[in-house]
Protein backbone atom coordinates (compact mmCIF):
# COMPACT_ATOMS: atom_id res chain seq x y z
CA UNK A 1 0.00 0.00 0.00
CA UNK A 2 1.12 3.39 -0.39
CA UNK A 3 0.61 5.88 1.75
CA UNK A 4 -0.06 9.67 0.56
CA UNK A 5 0.31 12.64 2.95
CA UNK A 6 -1.43 16.18 1.66
CA UNK A 7 -0.41 18.76 3.65
CA UNK A 8 -0.86 22.54 2.99
CA UNK A 9 -3.16 25.82 4.06
CA UNK A 10 -6.96 25.84 4.44
CA UNK A 11 -8.39 26.75 0.88
CA UNK A 12 -4.89 25.88 -1.10
CA UNK A 13 -6.58 23.33 -2.97
CA UNK A 14 -5.83 19.98 -1.16
CA UNK A 15 -8.86 18.27 -1.59
CA UNK A 16 -9.09 19.64 -5.33
CA UNK A 17 -5.69 17.69 -5.94
CA UNK A 18 -6.93 14.98 -3.63
CA UNK A 19 -10.36 14.45 -5.82
CA UNK A 20 -8.04 14.64 -9.49
CA UNK A 21 -5.73 11.71 -8.03
CA UNK A 22 -8.49 9.62 -7.01
CA UNK A 23 -9.98 10.03 -10.50
CA UNK A 24 -6.84 9.30 -12.26
CA UNK A 25 -6.14 5.93 -10.37
CA UNK A 26 -10.05 4.75 -9.43
CA UNK A 27 -10.02 2.58 -12.50
CA UNK A 28 -7.10 0.29 -11.08
CA UNK A 29 -6.81 1.03 -7.57
CA UNK A 30 -8.56 0.88 -3.93
CA UNK A 31 -8.00 3.94 -2.70
CA UNK A 32 -8.77 4.97 0.55
CA UNK A 33 -9.07 8.63 2.79
CA UNK A 34 -9.25 10.20 5.94
CA UNK A 35 -9.57 13.76 6.91
CA UNK A 36 -8.44 15.13 9.60
CA UNK A 37 -9.68 18.78 10.75
CA UNK A 38 -10.30 20.63 13.49
CA UNK A 39 -13.95 21.45 14.09
CA UNK A 40 -15.69 20.88 10.42
CA UNK A 41 -15.11 19.20 7.40
CA UNK A 42 -17.36 17.96 4.88
CA UNK A 43 -14.72 16.65 2.63
CA UNK A 44 -15.02 12.74 3.23
CA UNK A 45 -18.58 12.24 2.39
CA UNK A 46 -18.42 13.97 -0.34
CA UNK A 47 -15.40 11.84 -1.99
CA UNK A 48 -17.41 8.79 -0.60
CA UNK A 49 -20.59 9.81 -2.44
CA UNK A 50 -18.53 10.97 -5.74
CA UNK A 51 -16.69 8.15 -5.81
CA UNK A 52 -17.95 4.92 -3.77
CA UNK A 53 -14.66 5.07 -2.05
CA UNK A 54 -13.99 4.35 2.37
CA UNK A 55 -13.28 7.50 4.27
CA UNK A 56 -13.13 8.53 7.15
CA UNK A 57 -12.72 11.86 9.46
CA UNK A 58 -11.27 12.86 13.05
CA UNK A 59 -11.97 16.41 14.47
CA UNK A 60 -9.25 17.17 16.76
CA UNK A 61 -11.69 19.59 18.62
CA UNK A 62 -9.32 21.44 21.13
CA UNK A 63 -6.22 19.37 20.26
CA UNK A 64 -3.57 20.33 17.74
CA UNK A 65 -4.72 18.68 14.32
CA UNK A 66 -1.14 17.61 13.46
CA UNK A 67 -0.92 15.59 17.45
CA UNK A 68 -4.06 14.02 15.97
CA UNK A 69 -3.08 12.78 12.78
CA UNK A 70 0.05 11.22 14.04
CA UNK A 71 -1.76 9.63 17.28
CA UNK A 72 -4.28 7.83 14.84
CA UNK A 73 -1.73 7.19 11.88
CA UNK A 74 -0.75 3.85 12.61
CA UNK A 75 -4.60 2.63 13.16
CA UNK A 76 -5.45 4.09 9.45
CA UNK A 77 -2.57 2.48 7.99
CA UNK A 78 -4.02 -0.65 9.56
CA UNK A 79 -7.53 -0.07 8.26
CA UNK A 80 -7.00 0.95 5.21
CA UNK A 81 -5.01 -2.38 4.54
CA UNK A 82 -8.00 -4.22 6.09
CA UNK A 83 -10.05 -2.44 3.19
CA UNK A 84 -7.02 -3.70 0.57
CA UNK A 85 -6.37 -0.43 0.05
CA UNK A 86 -3.65 -0.07 -2.43
CA UNK A 87 -3.86 3.84 -1.40
CA UNK A 88 -4.11 5.65 1.84
CA UNK A 89 -4.62 9.47 1.30
CA UNK A 90 -4.07 11.47 4.40
CA UNK A 91 -5.54 15.12 4.08
CA UNK A 92 -4.37 17.36 6.93
CA UNK A 93 -6.18 20.43 8.37
CA UNK A 94 -3.17 22.28 7.56
CA UNK A 95 -3.28 24.76 10.25
CA UNK A 96 0.30 24.41 11.88
CA UNK A 97 3.03 25.67 9.17
CA UNK A 98 5.55 24.43 11.73
CA UNK A 99 4.84 20.73 12.75
CA UNK A 100 4.58 18.75 9.02
CA UNK A 101 3.01 15.56 9.47
CA UNK A 102 5.16 13.99 6.28
CA UNK A 103 6.43 10.69 7.47
CA UNK A 104 9.25 7.69 6.52
CA UNK A 105 7.28 5.76 3.68
CA UNK A 106 5.20 8.28 2.22
CA UNK A 107 4.76 10.00 -0.33
CA UNK A 108 4.68 13.96 0.75
CA UNK A 109 2.41 16.55 -0.80
CA UNK A 110 2.39 20.14 -0.11
CA UNK A 111 -0.50 21.67 -1.66
CA UNK A 112 0.01 25.84 -1.87
CA UNK A 113 -1.73 28.45 -3.35
CA UNK A 114 -0.06 30.69 -5.78
CA UNK A 115 -1.97 33.65 -4.89
CA UNK A 116 -1.27 33.14 -1.22
CA UNK A 117 1.99 35.77 -2.29
CA UNK A 118 5.10 35.29 -3.63
CA UNK A 119 6.63 35.01 -0.06
CA UNK A 120 4.17 32.24 0.96
CA UNK A 121 6.65 29.53 0.76
CA UNK A 122 9.27 30.99 2.77
CA UNK A 123 6.45 31.27 4.94
CA UNK A 124 5.68 27.89 5.27
CA UNK A 125 9.23 26.65 4.91
CA UNK A 126 9.20 23.32 7.39
CA UNK A 127 5.80 22.16 5.57
CA UNK A 128 7.56 23.00 1.94
CA UNK A 129 11.09 21.82 2.59
CA UNK A 130 9.91 18.48 4.16
CA UNK A 131 7.65 17.46 0.97
CA UNK A 132 8.05 15.44 -1.55
CA UNK A 133 6.49 17.69 -4.23
CA UNK A 134 4.99 20.94 -3.87
CA UNK A 135 1.92 21.39 -5.32
CA UNK A 136 1.22 24.79 -6.49
CA UNK A 137 -2.72 25.44 -7.82
CA UNK A 138 -4.41 27.93 -8.96
CA UNK A 139 -2.01 29.00 -11.45
CA UNK A 140 -4.43 30.32 -14.03
CA UNK A 141 -5.08 32.73 -12.14
CA UNK A 142 -2.18 34.37 -11.47
CA UNK A 143 0.43 36.91 -13.80
CA UNK A 144 3.27 35.02 -15.40
CA UNK A 145 5.55 36.76 -13.28
CA UNK A 146 4.29 35.75 -10.09
CA UNK A 147 4.22 32.53 -11.61
CA UNK A 148 7.86 32.95 -12.13
CA UNK A 149 8.99 34.53 -9.07
CA UNK A 150 6.61 31.68 -6.89
CA UNK A 151 8.81 28.82 -8.16
CA UNK A 152 12.20 30.74 -7.24
CA UNK A 153 11.21 31.20 -4.03
CA UNK A 154 10.30 27.73 -3.48
CA UNK A 155 13.53 26.74 -4.92
CA UNK A 156 15.10 29.02 -2.39
CA UNK A 157 13.55 27.12 0.24
CA UNK A 158 14.65 23.71 -1.15
CA UNK A 159 16.08 21.89 -4.08
CA UNK A 160 14.91 18.67 -3.00
CA UNK A 161 11.21 19.07 -3.40
CA UNK A 162 9.66 18.99 -7.06
CA UNK A 163 7.57 21.42 -7.83
CA UNK A 164 4.45 20.81 -10.12
CA UNK A 165 2.13 23.56 -11.24
CA UNK A 166 -1.75 23.28 -11.96
CA UNK A 167 -4.86 24.20 -12.20
CA UNK A 168 -6.24 21.36 -10.01
CA UNK A 169 -9.85 22.24 -10.87
CA UNK A 170 -8.73 21.14 -14.08
CA UNK A 171 -5.97 18.69 -13.58
CA UNK A 172 -3.64 20.69 -15.85
CA UNK A 173 -0.13 19.77 -15.24
CA UNK A 174 -0.70 16.55 -12.96
CA UNK A 175 0.58 14.13 -15.28
CA UNK A 176 3.93 14.52 -12.87
CA UNK A 177 2.58 13.94 -9.63
CA UNK A 178 0.95 10.85 -10.94
CA UNK A 179 4.19 9.71 -12.26
CA UNK A 180 5.30 10.08 -8.57
CA UNK A 181 2.39 8.44 -7.04
CA UNK A 182 3.14 5.30 -9.94
CA UNK A 183 6.73 5.59 -8.56
CA UNK A 184 6.05 5.99 -4.97
CA UNK A 185 7.27 3.36 -2.74
CA UNK A 186 5.00 1.01 -0.85
CA UNK A 187 4.97 0.54 3.10
CA UNK A 188 6.61 -1.86 4.01
CA UNK A 189 5.52 -4.61 6.13
CA UNK A 190 7.34 -4.65 10.10
CA UNK A 191 9.26 -1.36 9.24
CA UNK A 192 8.56 1.94 11.48
CA UNK A 193 7.08 4.44 9.99
CA UNK A 194 8.17 7.46 11.28
CA UNK A 195 7.71 11.85 11.22
CA UNK A 196 10.61 13.17 8.81
CA UNK A 197 10.82 16.15 10.75
CA UNK A 198 11.76 17.32 13.85
CA UNK A 199 8.76 19.38 16.25
CA UNK A 200 9.15 22.21 17.97
CA UNK A 201 9.87 22.97 21.28
CA UNK A 202 8.14 20.70 23.18
CA UNK A 203 4.85 20.77 25.03
CA UNK A 204 3.88 16.95 24.76
CA UNK A 205 5.21 13.78 24.12
CA UNK A 206 5.57 14.39 20.06
CA UNK A 207 6.75 18.34 20.50
CA UNK A 208 9.21 17.03 22.39
CA UNK A 209 10.22 15.03 19.73
CA UNK A 210 9.01 11.32 19.62
CA UNK A 211 8.79 10.61 16.21
CA UNK A 212 6.96 7.26 16.63
CA UNK A 213 3.28 7.67 15.00
CA UNK A 214 0.08 5.61 17.00
CA UNK A 215 -1.20 6.28 20.55
CA UNK A 216 0.09 3.52 21.81
CA UNK A 217 3.86 5.41 21.89
CA UNK A 218 2.27 8.37 23.26
CA UNK A 219 0.98 9.40 26.45
CA UNK A 220 -0.82 12.51 27.50
CA UNK A 221 -3.75 12.77 25.34
CA UNK A 222 -4.10 9.47 23.52
CA UNK A 223 -6.78 8.17 21.66
CA UNK A 224 -7.12 5.26 18.90
CA UNK A 225 -8.79 5.98 15.59
CA UNK A 226 -12.18 4.41 16.69
CA UNK A 227 -13.80 6.85 19.11
CA UNK A 228 -11.42 9.47 17.81
CA UNK A 229 -14.32 11.35 15.96
CA UNK A 230 -13.96 14.42 18.39
CA UNK A 231 -10.87 13.61 20.12
CA UNK A 232 -10.32 16.46 23.15
CA UNK A 233 -12.72 19.17 24.52
CA UNK A 234 -10.75 21.50 26.79
CA UNK A 235 -11.88 23.30 29.66
CA UNK B 1 16.15 28.83 -24.49
CA UNK B 2 14.82 26.56 -27.17
CA UNK B 3 13.79 28.44 -30.60
CA UNK B 4 10.49 28.10 -31.52
CA UNK B 5 9.45 27.30 -35.12
CA UNK B 6 6.21 25.97 -34.82
CA UNK B 7 4.15 23.83 -32.35
CA UNK B 8 1.93 21.40 -33.86
CA UNK B 9 -1.31 20.18 -32.50
CA UNK B 10 -2.17 16.52 -33.01
CA UNK B 11 -5.83 15.45 -33.35
CA UNK B 12 -7.80 13.83 -30.17
CA UNK B 13 -11.32 12.64 -29.44
CA UNK B 14 -14.63 14.36 -28.62
CA UNK B 15 -16.63 14.11 -25.59
CA UNK B 16 -17.91 10.51 -27.00
CA UNK B 17 -14.79 9.17 -27.73
CA UNK B 18 -14.76 9.47 -31.61
CA UNK B 19 -11.83 10.77 -33.01
CA UNK B 20 -11.58 14.07 -34.06
CA UNK B 21 -10.62 14.74 -37.86
CA UNK B 22 -8.01 17.64 -39.07
CA UNK B 23 -5.29 17.64 -40.23
CA UNK B 24 -2.17 18.28 -37.97
CA UNK B 25 -2.66 22.09 -37.11
CA UNK B 26 0.66 23.94 -37.06
CA UNK B 27 1.51 27.35 -35.22
CA UNK B 28 3.89 29.24 -36.22
CA UNK B 29 5.94 32.93 -34.59
CA UNK B 30 3.38 35.72 -36.24
CA UNK B 31 0.60 33.11 -36.11
CA UNK B 32 -3.17 34.96 -35.36
CA UNK B 33 -5.48 32.10 -34.83
CA UNK B 34 -9.14 32.57 -33.03
CA UNK B 35 -10.86 29.21 -31.32
CA UNK B 36 -14.85 29.95 -31.71
CA UNK B 37 -17.70 27.52 -30.76
CA UNK B 38 -20.86 27.47 -28.20
CA UNK B 39 -20.09 27.02 -24.43
CA UNK B 40 -18.80 23.86 -23.36
CA UNK B 41 -17.63 23.29 -27.25
CA UNK B 42 -14.35 22.35 -25.93
CA UNK B 43 -12.05 26.04 -26.59
CA UNK B 44 -10.25 26.15 -23.32
CA UNK B 45 -9.59 22.35 -23.12
CA UNK B 46 -7.92 22.91 -26.81
CA UNK B 47 -5.37 25.82 -25.11
CA UNK B 48 -5.44 24.14 -21.52
CA UNK B 49 -3.70 21.28 -24.55
CA UNK B 50 -1.63 24.11 -25.64
CA UNK B 51 -0.58 25.48 -22.60
CA UNK B 52 0.44 21.98 -20.85
CA UNK B 53 1.67 20.57 -24.10
CA UNK B 54 -0.72 17.23 -24.09
CA UNK B 55 0.60 14.52 -24.75
CA UNK B 56 -2.55 12.27 -25.00
CA UNK B 57 -2.74 12.67 -21.11
CA UNK B 58 -5.45 14.93 -20.63
CA UNK B 59 -9.18 14.16 -21.48
CA UNK B 60 -8.75 15.33 -25.19
CA UNK B 61 -6.39 12.87 -25.90
CA UNK B 62 -4.55 15.50 -28.24
CA UNK B 63 -0.66 15.49 -29.00
CA UNK B 64 0.91 18.63 -28.89
CA UNK B 65 4.70 18.81 -30.67
CA UNK B 66 7.08 21.85 -30.58
CA UNK B 67 9.26 21.93 -33.42
CA UNK B 68 8.29 18.24 -34.06
CA UNK B 69 9.10 16.65 -31.16
CA UNK B 70 8.01 15.86 -28.08
CA UNK B 71 8.80 18.69 -25.63
CA UNK B 72 11.51 18.69 -23.18
CA UNK B 73 10.09 18.73 -19.80
CA UNK B 74 11.68 21.64 -18.46
CA UNK B 75 10.47 23.30 -21.39
CA UNK B 76 7.08 22.53 -20.21
CA UNK B 77 7.32 22.59 -16.71
CA UNK B 78 9.37 25.64 -15.51
CA UNK B 79 6.86 29.07 -16.10
CA UNK B 80 10.31 30.77 -16.95
CA UNK B 81 11.34 28.65 -19.64
CA UNK B 82 7.68 27.86 -20.93
CA UNK B 83 7.46 29.69 -24.21
CA UNK B 84 3.25 30.04 -23.39
CA UNK B 85 1.99 32.61 -22.05
CA UNK B 86 -1.64 32.08 -21.15
CA UNK B 87 -4.11 34.90 -20.02
CA UNK B 88 -7.31 34.41 -19.10
CA UNK B 89 -10.38 36.81 -17.78
CA UNK B 90 -9.38 35.79 -14.11
CA UNK B 91 -5.78 36.00 -14.58
CA UNK B 92 -4.84 39.11 -12.15
CA UNK B 93 -1.22 41.05 -10.52
CA UNK B 94 -1.81 39.73 -7.02
CA UNK B 95 1.25 41.44 -5.15
CA UNK B 96 0.76 44.40 -3.42
CA UNK B 97 3.15 46.13 -5.26
CA UNK B 98 3.61 49.82 -7.45
CA UNK B 99 3.65 48.78 -11.41
CA UNK B 100 6.66 49.82 -10.75
CA UNK B 101 8.12 47.09 -8.83
CA UNK B 102 5.78 44.43 -9.95
CA UNK B 103 7.86 44.61 -13.12
CA UNK B 104 11.12 45.22 -11.46
CA UNK B 105 10.53 41.91 -9.15
CA UNK B 106 9.96 40.35 -12.59
CA UNK B 107 12.91 41.38 -14.53
CA UNK B 108 14.92 40.87 -11.41
CA UNK B 109 13.81 37.18 -11.40
CA UNK B 110 14.43 37.09 -15.16
CA UNK B 111 18.46 37.92 -14.31
CA UNK B 112 17.73 41.49 -16.55
CA UNK B 113 19.46 44.38 -15.33
CA UNK B 114 18.29 46.97 -18.28
CA UNK B 115 16.08 49.29 -15.86
CA UNK B 116 14.61 50.97 -19.10
CA UNK B 117 12.53 47.46 -19.44
CA UNK B 118 9.87 48.93 -17.32
CA UNK B 119 9.28 52.30 -19.20
CA UNK B 120 8.85 49.48 -22.35
CA UNK B 121 6.96 47.33 -20.77
CA UNK B 122 4.59 50.44 -19.42
CA UNK B 123 4.47 51.90 -22.98
CA UNK B 124 3.50 49.00 -24.91
CA UNK B 125 1.01 48.59 -22.06
CA UNK B 126 -0.55 51.75 -23.12
CA UNK B 127 -1.04 51.00 -26.46
CA UNK B 128 -3.30 48.67 -25.88
CA UNK B 129 -5.24 50.48 -23.70
CA UNK B 130 -7.45 53.92 -23.33
CA UNK B 131 -7.04 54.20 -19.72
CA UNK B 132 -2.92 54.79 -19.16
CA UNK B 133 -1.13 52.90 -16.68
CA UNK B 134 1.49 54.71 -14.72
CA UNK B 135 4.43 53.44 -13.01
CA UNK B 136 3.38 54.37 -9.18
CA UNK B 137 -0.09 52.87 -9.94
CA UNK B 138 -0.77 49.81 -7.58
CA UNK B 139 -1.07 46.42 -9.58
CA UNK B 140 -4.04 45.31 -7.59
CA UNK B 141 -6.40 48.57 -8.24
CA UNK B 142 -5.59 48.25 -11.52
CA UNK B 143 -8.83 47.84 -13.87
CA UNK B 144 -9.59 45.18 -16.47
CA UNK B 145 -8.33 46.45 -19.47
CA UNK B 146 -5.11 48.20 -17.72
CA UNK B 147 -4.45 44.53 -16.17
CA UNK B 148 -5.15 42.68 -19.43
CA UNK B 149 -2.93 45.56 -20.93
CA UNK B 150 0.24 45.52 -19.03
CA UNK B 151 0.42 41.10 -18.56
CA UNK B 152 0.03 41.27 -22.32
CA UNK B 153 2.91 43.63 -22.18
CA UNK B 154 5.05 41.47 -19.51
CA UNK B 155 4.76 38.53 -21.45
CA UNK B 156 6.02 39.74 -24.59
CA UNK B 157 8.84 42.27 -22.88
CA UNK B 158 10.24 40.87 -20.52
CA UNK B 159 8.35 37.01 -20.35
CA UNK B 160 9.73 36.98 -24.49
CA UNK B 161 7.17 34.83 -24.74
CA UNK B 162 6.40 33.62 -28.42
CA UNK B 163 3.20 32.13 -27.80
CA UNK B 164 0.31 33.91 -26.37
CA UNK B 165 -3.01 32.71 -25.31
CA UNK B 166 -5.57 34.78 -24.59
CA UNK B 167 -9.07 33.44 -22.69
CA UNK B 168 -11.98 35.14 -23.34
CA UNK B 169 -10.40 39.12 -23.02
CA UNK B 170 -12.96 40.57 -24.75
CA UNK B 171 -14.74 42.58 -22.24
CA UNK B 172 -11.52 43.64 -20.87
CA UNK B 173 -11.49 47.24 -22.74
CA UNK B 174 -8.26 46.37 -24.95
CA UNK B 175 -7.63 47.58 -28.41
CA UNK B 176 -7.71 44.08 -29.92
CA UNK B 177 -6.10 45.25 -33.16
CA UNK B 178 -3.20 46.98 -32.06
CA UNK B 179 -2.74 44.14 -30.14
CA UNK B 180 -2.75 41.69 -32.88
CA UNK B 181 -0.51 43.99 -34.55
CA UNK B 182 2.03 45.09 -31.78
CA UNK B 183 2.81 40.81 -31.58
CA UNK B 184 2.69 39.96 -35.36
CA UNK B 185 5.34 42.67 -35.38
CA UNK B 186 6.85 40.82 -32.23
CA UNK B 187 7.15 37.79 -34.34
CA UNK B 188 4.78 35.95 -31.50
CA UNK B 189 1.91 33.62 -32.17
CA UNK B 190 -1.24 34.91 -30.86
CA UNK B 191 -4.19 32.53 -30.09
CA UNK B 192 -7.63 33.85 -29.19
CA UNK B 193 -10.55 32.01 -27.57
CA UNK B 194 -13.40 34.11 -28.38
CA UNK B 195 -17.34 34.95 -29.11
CA UNK B 196 -16.26 38.17 -30.39
CA UNK B 197 -16.94 38.44 -34.10
CA UNK B 198 -14.50 41.07 -35.01
CA UNK B 199 -11.34 39.18 -33.21
CA UNK B 200 -12.51 36.48 -34.79
CA UNK B 201 -12.55 38.12 -38.45
CA UNK B 202 -9.31 39.81 -37.43
CA UNK B 203 -7.27 36.33 -37.35
CA UNK B 204 -6.18 34.32 -39.95
CA UNK B 205 -7.20 31.27 -39.18
CA UNK B 206 -10.23 30.17 -37.04
CA UNK B 207 -10.55 26.88 -35.59
CA UNK B 208 -13.98 25.91 -35.07
CA UNK B 209 -15.26 24.07 -31.84
CA UNK B 210 -18.14 21.23 -31.40
CA UNK B 211 -19.17 18.48 -28.92
CA UNK B 212 -15.32 19.11 -27.51
CA UNK B 213 -13.61 18.36 -31.31
CA UNK B 214 -12.27 20.65 -34.15
CA UNK B 215 -15.12 20.19 -36.43
CA UNK B 216 -13.48 22.84 -39.16
CA UNK B 217 -10.62 25.33 -39.58
CA UNK B 218 -11.23 27.72 -41.50
CA UNK B 219 -8.89 30.52 -43.73
CA UNK B 220 -11.15 33.20 -44.85
CA UNK B 221 -8.38 34.76 -47.03
CA UNK B 222 -9.59 37.86 -48.28
CA UNK B 223 -13.09 36.19 -48.30
CA UNK B 224 -13.91 37.90 -45.67
CA UNK B 225 -12.65 41.33 -46.11
CA UNK B 226 -15.92 43.10 -46.92
CA UNK B 227 -17.63 41.84 -43.36
CA UNK B 228 -14.09 42.73 -41.51
CA UNK B 229 -14.27 45.92 -42.63
CA UNK B 230 -17.61 46.59 -42.04
CA UNK B 231 -17.42 44.86 -38.18
CA UNK B 232 -14.64 47.27 -37.84
CA UNK B 233 -16.69 50.41 -38.62
CA UNK B 234 -19.47 49.24 -35.73
CA UNK B 235 -16.82 48.58 -33.28
CA UNK B 236 -15.25 51.98 -34.20
CA UNK B 237 -18.89 53.26 -33.80
CA UNK B 238 -19.74 51.11 -30.48
CA UNK B 239 -16.28 52.54 -29.58
CA UNK B 240 -17.27 55.91 -30.08
CA UNK B 241 -20.45 55.69 -28.26
CA UNK B 242 -19.18 54.00 -25.25
CA UNK B 243 -17.14 57.23 -24.71
CA UNK B 244 -19.35 59.71 -25.28
CA UNK B 245 -21.73 57.81 -22.18
CA UNK B 246 -18.77 57.70 -20.01
CA UNK B 247 -18.67 61.75 -20.42
CA UNK B 248 -22.04 62.29 -19.69
CA UNK B 249 -23.43 62.58 -22.73
CA UNK B 250 -27.36 62.00 -23.70
CA UNK B 251 -27.55 60.03 -26.58
CA UNK B 252 -29.82 61.48 -29.59
CA UNK B 253 -28.10 60.22 -32.12
CA UNK B 254 -25.64 57.38 -33.51
CA UNK B 255 -23.55 59.56 -35.34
Amino acid sequence: MILIIVAGPPSSGKTSVIRQIIRHFISEKKITYLKIDVVQAFEDEELKKEFGIPTRKVYSGDLCPDHTGIMVLEDAITWAENEEADILIFESAGLCLRCTPYTTQSLGICVISSISGVNAPLKMAPMVALADIAVVTKTDLISQAEKEVFRECIEKVTNTTEIIETNALEGTGLRYLMRRINEAPTLAKGDKVLLRGSPPLGVCTICVGKKEIGWQHHFGVVRPLDGADNIYRGD
Amino acid sequence: MTIIHEITVLPGINKQGEREEFIPIIIRPGDCLSIVGPTGSGKTAFINDIEVFAQGDTATKRIVLVNGEVPDEMLVRDPAQKPIAMITQNTKCFADLTVNDFLIMHIKARGLSDASIVDRVISVANGFTGEYVTPEMRVTSLSGGQTRALLISDALVIGNKPIILLDEIENAGIFKEKVISCLKNNKRAVIFVTHDPYVALLSERRIVMKNGAVTKVIEPGPSEEAALFEIRRMDECLHSLRERIRSGEQILGIA
